[in-house]
């Protein structure tokens, strides 16, 4: 009985460190490539259009509503203290570090890698690689790539102009509605905000960027190519997206703080 | 061809705003200032104590900022803590006779470098030493001198308390 419990335990074990193996072989295959996709730069500017430009609405707009949120709720604490001038240090430097790059990313994840993935599977499912490969074109090259490029150009553009919307939403809560003054909103800012905070937000966003993408279109082009194995490489897309930017999000922070 | 040239304008839309919104974060909320540490002069001030004080903190005179803490370093040669301020230029009429003190912002706030300005006529140029300093105040000092003035006080009431005794 213990002994078979161990076994299972063995195998799993064995088995999700092939899953990080492969994993890893992967990304350094794409990293390979990367140079040779750059050339030709059509393909990945197509991708940033996807990834990027086709999310950016459910970005600004979530962007907006957590701004407005820290501002409700960095006013009500703040209040306590009676420092309700200091609001807008506290909601910059929340999106800049924290919640920016995490909510863009989890939402990035969900918009974009989920359709990355879906796009690959079926491609898979439907023997579109097989065709492109039996041209004689790498589909890893061709196809893969330039949508990990996509992605991985579009996640920090994507965060940067999320914290921009959300301190202006926070800033229309503050000043506007609770009244914070204006002049000593941004002015706190200014003064306990630094140079690294938004390069932390930036670095933080770009490994993000990575991961997400990385995840979509690992789980995408090596899905089981039925309509259930499509639909699981979605799922799983999601799932393993969330939880690596959670936990690469604290080790970033822990590094970096 | 219609569609690419949507798709262009999208992402071009795109990657602009991006940049416009890291260009702002950079810009508008930080406190960094540009052109300084470049220009501007530096003068140098040993203290006994500088307690907290950090490079980059402010130089003020009157509550105006004039410059940044550029370094601290101990001198051997004096065995006291040598700051450097660097001065923005334009703040070019210091009296040479002007004093420097660490003093600290607000209860709880970080300490800088006040001047307060001397009668002197000539001022101070490049590389030039501020004569009259005042040190940090250490918080453990000053109980500690309260402390034992109090102590003080009492031991010759108590001394002669005895005394009447017998």
């Amino acid at each position: 009985m213990a002994h078979g419990i161990l076994r299972e335990l063995a195998d799993s074990s064995a088995e999700a460190l092939r899953a990080f193996g492969r994993y890893a072989l992967f990304a350094g295959r794409l990293a390979a490539e990367t140079p040779r996709a750059l050339l030709r730069f059509r393909l990945v500017i197509e991708q940033v259009h996807n990834a990027g430009a086709q999310s950016l609405v459910i970005i600004m707009l979530s962007g907006l509503f957590v701004g407005m949120v820290l501002g409700l709720q960095g006013f009500d604490l703040l209040e306590r203290f009676g420092s309700e001038e200091s609001l807008g240090s506290a909601v910059a430097l929340g999106l800049l570090k924290e919640l920016g790059p995490v909510v863009t990313a989890l939402l990035f994840a969900g918009r974009a890698g989920t359709a990355l993935a879906s796009e690959l599977g079926l491609m898979r499912a439907t023997d579109q690689l097989s065709a492109i490969e039996m041209m004689a074109v790498d589909p890893v090259r061709r196809v893969v790539l330039p949508r990990f490029l996509g992605g991985v150009i579009a996640m920090p553009l994507l965060a940067a102009i999320f914290s921009m919307i959300g301190l202006f939403g926070g800033q229309l809560v503050g000043v506007q509605l609770m009244g914070v003054d204006q002049g000593q909103f941004w002015s706190q800012m200014r003064g306990a905000v630094e140079f690294g905070d938004v390069m932390e937000g930036v670095l933080k966003s770009a490994v993000f960027g990575v991961a997400c993408s990385l995840v979509a279109v690992y789980e995408g082009y090596h899905s089981v190519p039925t309509a259930e194995g499509v639909g699981r490489a979605t799922t799983r897309t999601v799932v393993i997206s969330s939880v690596s930017v959670l936990l690469l999000d604290y080790m970033l922070t822990a590094v970096m703080l | 061809m219609r569609q690419t040239r949507a798709i262009e304008l999208g992402t071009g839309l795109f990657v602009l705003l991006g940049f416009a919104a890291l260009f702002f974060l950079i810009t508008q909320i930080t406190s960094r200032e540009f052109g300084l540490g470049e220009g501007g002069y530096r003068l140098t001030a040993s203290f006994d104590q500088v307690g907290g004080l950090k490079p980059g903190a402010p130089v003020s005179m009157s509550g105006v900022n004039i410059g940044r803490v550029e370094s601290i370093a101990y001198d051997f040669d004096e065995y006291r803590a040598r700051v450097v301020l660097r001065i923005e230029p334009s703040y070019d009429r210091i009296p040479e006779d002007s004093d420097a003190s660490i003093l600290t912002a607000g209860l709880l706030g970080g300490q800088y470098v006040g001047v307060g300005p001397g009668a002197s006529e000539t001022f101070f140029k490049d590389g030039d030493r501020i004569q009259f300093t005042q040190s940090a105040i250490v918080l453990e000092n000053l109980i500690s001198k309260f402390l034992f003035s109090k102590a003080a006080e009492q031991q010759p009431a108590e001394g002669s308390a005895q005394e009447a005794q017998p």
